[in-house]
């Protein structure tokens, strides 16, 4: 026999389910804390999946048990259950799903994540996956336990028979693995659950740990977040290998059938433009387009500008639930957020959204917190790979009043980020969904969505640092200037002297001042009135008189009340100007309450009362 | 009786010297506060402008040949928490003075103010730097010196040793003394107000100002001072403004020229700066208490070399006061450059006591003679 008929007796066919027992590391079980976590995820990610789809509020309880040398893992939830049929091929068949085949956002899509779980528990404690569902409140659960035939990725049913279960529909989860529980940090159950909950806060998560320790996070929401619906393919970024895919399998006959049906956003007036751009008769047959004209047909997709694609196939979280989400796990003194609008890569629409919390009980000299999220669900791991990642290192922030000591990489300062990538389609480095690959499109968006949450910051820490100014300019005016007057007097044995027109000054205040001399029985009235403020000031200023004046200068308005007469002015005085008014009086006639200003704030007026 | 007579007319004529000092003073701190009250009276924010005192504002005075602040100034006003609490402080001090001090004919220490503001809350100092800065602004503000206000330094056993007679007046009573015979191996002791000093005759042919104990023992136990008709001065480090007012007055008044002698630093040469130029910090109080016609004598680092001296290496700080002092205005001079030039090559430096090293007489029987000749002095 031939060395090559030799060797072809040694090819044969490898099983997914054989490829991943080899590289479990692909799918994120490659270390003994990490298996517990992501088996924790992909459950849990299953179960919010289903209870949205079905909109039903999450209510999802995870336990870990140490039994024995192994971890048992149950997540049960109060979702819609599965038919008894497909829980074998759900649980035990590795890319089975219903999701891969639509653009649509949801967490899982290959449907790979929760039967790698159970192939990893039956590799390391040889034990099958106990799995009970229930469709219907009158319908009996199903109990099954499962095994995954890795040679053929069939499921293998070691059990299958109904049960009574005491919940009226949801699914429930056991697994046994090696692994170890870690506690305190982020990459851990706890904390991968905890930014599960600031993303999802509509969802109830109930966690108990191996030592019988309890944590609940609690919802912050009752309301379902938007349903996102199934959407074509968007034409933008598309590449030729697709689209010739796409021609060569249509049903559709003509051409401009097809490019209407198979893409979203695109008319009967682009598919006529593309293919006259392209060359081609609108009404051959798409089936019939050789590699020439599918390439053309391809650079006019390029050359004409279609819209958007439809926002609804996505669901953001919110500013409002970003906000809600954050506020619920953080003490914090500010929260920025934003969503950017959907955009488009490679014809996967995403968008991009930003949360940005500051201050309160957050570590000042460590670097920020970084949370990252991909339709909603936390990445924990390989933080330096990803896409977020390297779209905050490259902001400036020190022009956004954080610290970067090195002036690029993650800012240092008391803040925590929270970036979301929602889309049908999210770019992962590699299949255990740890970060998010650098296409440019989305760092882009990463980048505007930083930059716009980091000016709302930097408009925040402005404000603050006018009203410590001011508070510190009270200090002068309420402790220390009046000391200074006192002690003055004191030294030189003359009566207290006015502070107002100093403090109008250093408050830029409106400084109102009354000076009075009296000469033949008659008294001569001065009123000084003076903008220190960096405002134009409009208002009436009024003074209450006993009598009637004369020599009112400029003329004043006269309203005589029961028991006097009501003058006012109406003034306009620019910044640090000043205008006098005066009048004479007979003795008896003098008021002299304190002048009063109308349609100004107290707190910017001296000298006068403020009604 | 004769005498006695004598000692009551001057002793009136002082204290009549020390009542209108006391009102002059008075005077000038309720003219600052007079200012501070109509600036409120007047709606301007209240503000005190003073000479900054940094090296870059010094300039030298040809009219005393000494320097004094140049027009740079720094205002104090309220309009921020700081400035309002140092003016705060500022009146609470010239109260202070006023009402305790010269009213009532009192004293305190520098040390002793610090603690009296204690009770004055938020216009309490937090450190002593902090009561003896302002101290020195309300001086510059009045023109005035702080012994006016009665406010004296803690002593610091500052001594003179050599051909002088002169009388002091204390608290219980004049005393006159012989700095030679009168005293003990310590010598007389400088009083903190110098002003109470009257000279009476001297058989001096110079001042010599001595930076380190050992080297004013040194010279006192050789007999350098009976030998060259000498007045040691002990300046102790860094010279009071005492010992340095007793060297002004000792050059002027008695005409006798003044030595420097202290180690070759580039630290000992800034005490030689305050004795003949002036110091940075008090540059208001330079005509006052600069002398200067003072020269230095060593340790050169030119010595270094000429007398094969021991030496420590120079520290980073050394090098660094030494490059300070090249930009520093005061040593702007031919002489000084050349010798902290050197110095920066060499870098090395000298103590006074390393000339003990060719034995204890070498300083008295060799270098100072030679020094003081080259100088011109004997």
């Amino acid at each position: 026999m031939e060395i090559a008929e030799e060797l072809a007796k040694q090819q044969k066919a490898i099983s997914v389910a054989e490829f991943f027992e080899k590289n479990r590391q692909i799918l994120g079980f490659d270390s003994a804390p990490r298996a517990l976590i992501t088996c924790v995820k992909e459950a849990v990610d299953n179960s919010l999946d289903a209870c949205e789809d079905a909109g039903i509020l999450p209510d999802i309880f995870v336990q870990i048990k140490k039994n024995g040398e192994y971890y048992q893992v149950i997540v049960e939830d109060n979702g819609p259950g599965i038919v008894q049929e497909e829980i074998p091929r759900v649980f035990a068949k590795l890319l089975y799903g219903s999701r891969f085949h639509t653009l649509r956002q949801s967490r899982g899509q290959q449907g790979i994540g929760i039967s790698a779980a159970v192939l990893y528990s039956q590799l390391t404690s040889g034990r099958p996956t106990k799995v009970i569902s229930k469709i219907a409140p009158d319908r009996p659960a199903r109990y099954c336990e499962l095994l995954i035939n890795t040679a053929k990725n069939e499921p293998e049913i070691l059990k299958s028979e109904d049960m009574d279960w005491e919940r009226p529909r949801g699914t429930r989860v056991e697994l046994e693995m090696e692994g170890t529980y870690v506690r305190g940090r982020r990459q851990s159950v706890y904390g991968s659950l905890k930014s599960t909950a600031i993303v999802n806060p509509h969802a109830r998560l109930t966690l108990v740990e191996p030592e019988g320790n309890v944590e609940v996070f609690e919802r912050a929401t009752e309301s379902l977040p938007k349903k996102a619906y199934a959407i074509s393919p968007h034409p933008d970024g598309i590449e030729l290998g697709e689209l010739i895919k796409l021609l060569r399998y249509t049903d559709k006959k003509k051409l401009r059938v097809f490019l209407k049906e198979t893409f979203s956003s695109i008319g009967a007036i682009s598919a006529q433009e593309l293919c006259s751009r392209a060359g081609l008769d609108p009404e051959e047959s798409p089936t019939g387009l050789n590699h020439d004209a599918a390439s053309r047909l391809h650079s006019a997709f390029k050359q004409i500008k279609v819209k958007s694609p439809p926002v609804d196939c996505l669901s953001p979280i919110g500013e409002e639930l970003i906000k809600a989400g954050l506020e619920k796990e953080f003490r914090l003194d500010y929260i920025a957020t934003t969503v950017r609008p959907v955009s488009v890569y490679s014809g996967n629409p995403f968008l991009v959204e930003v949360g940005l919390g500051y201050g309160g009980e957050l570590e000042k000299e460590s670097r920020i917190e970084l949370l990252r999220f991909a339709n909603r669900v936390p990445l924990v791991y390989q933080q330096g790979a990803c896409a977020v990642t390297h779209a905050v290192e490259s902001v400036s922030w020190k022009n956004y009043s954080l610290g970067q000591p090195t002036g690029s990489g993650v800012p240092v300062g008391p803040a925590v980020l929270l970036v979301h990538i929602a889309s049908t389609n999210i770019p992962f480095t590699s299949e255990s969904k740890d970060a998010v690959a650098d296409m440019p499109e989305i760092l882009t968006e990463i980048d505007l969505g930083l930059k716009e949450v980091a000016r709302k910051l930097r408009r925040y820490l402005s404000r603050q640092s006018v009203l410590s100014e001011r508070r510190e300019k009270e200090e002068i005016i309420r402790k220390i200037l009046p000391r200074i007057a006192q002690k003055l007097s004191d030294v030189l044995e003359k009566e207290l002297p006015d502070i107002g027109p100093v403090v109008a000054k250093i408050m830029g205040n409106l400084l109102v001042f009354r000076k009075v001399e009296r000469n033949n029985g008659l008294v001569y009235v001065k009123i000084q009135v003076e903008n220190h403020s960096e405002q134009l000031r409009s208002f009436k200023l009024h003074e209450v008189l006993a009598v009637q004046a004369d020599c009112v200068s400029p003329a004043a308005k006269v309203i005589p009340m029961g028991d006097g007469y009501d003058y006012h002015w109406k003034l306009s005085i620019a910044p640090g100007q000043s205008t006098t008014l005066s009048y004479s009086i007979t003795a008896e006639g003098v008021a002299l309450k304190e002048p009063v200003i109308e349609g100004l704030e107290a707190e910017i007026v001296t000298g006068a009362r403020v009604i | 009786m004769e005498k006695s007579d004598e000692k009551n007319e001057f002793e009136r004529k002082l204290n009549i010297k020390k009542a209108e000092k006391s009102k002059i003073a008075q005077e000038n701190l309720l003219l600052l506060a007079d200012t501070l009250y109509n600036q409120f009276q007047q709606g301007i924010v209240p503000h005190i402008s003073l000479p900054s005192r940094t090296k870059g504002n010094i300039e030298f005075s040809t009219k005393d040949d000494v320097w004094v602040y140049g027009d740079q100034e720094t205002t104090r006003s309220v309009k921020t928490v700081r400035g309002a609490k140092t003016l705060l402080k500022t009146v609470h001090l010239a109260e202070l003075l006023i009402k305790e001090h010269l009213k009532n004919n009192r004293g305190s220490t520098l040390r002793e103010i610090y603690y009296i503001s204690e009770n004055w809350d938020i216009a309490k100092f937090h450190e002593q730097a902090e009561s003896d800065r302002l101290i020195e602004d309300l001086e510059i503000v009045t023109s005035l010196h702080r012994e006016d206000f009665h406010v004296r330094p803690e002593e610091d056993g500052a001594a003179v040793f050599g051909p002088l007679r002169l009388k002091e007046q204390t608290r219980r009573g004049e005393r006159e003394m012989h700095c030679q015979e009168d005293v003990g191996e310590a010598g007389y002791q400088i009083p903190f107000n110098v002003d109470n000093i009257e000279f009476l005759s001297h058989d001096a042919k110079m001042v010599m100002a001595i930076e380190t104990g050992g080297m004013y023992a040194r010279l006192i136990e050789n007999g350098f001072d009976e030998e060259y008709n000498a007045i040691l001065v002990h300046i102790k480090g860094q010279p009071a403004r005492s010992t340095r007012r007793i060297i002004k007055r000792l050059n002027t008044e008695l005409n006798i020229p003044v030595v420097v002698f202290t180690d070759g630093d580039p630290w000992s040469y800034r005490i030689f700066a305050s004795i003949a130029y002036g110091a940075i910090k008090s540059a208001h109080l330079s005509e006052h208490l600069v002398t200067p016609g003072a020269r230095f004598l060593g340790v050169q680092p030119s010595d270094i070399v000429d007398y094969n001296l021991s030496t420590d290496k120079l520290t980073d700080k050394d090098m660094q006061a030494l490059r300070s002092e090249l930009t520093d205005p005061r040593f702007n001079t031919p002489y000084w450059e050349k010798q902290i030039r050197l110095q920066i090559d060499l870098k090395k430096k000298a103590e006074q006591q390393a000339f003990a090293g060719k034995g204890l007489d070498y300083v008295t029987k060799t270098y100072l003679p030679e020094r003081l000749s080259e100088m011109g002095i004997i």
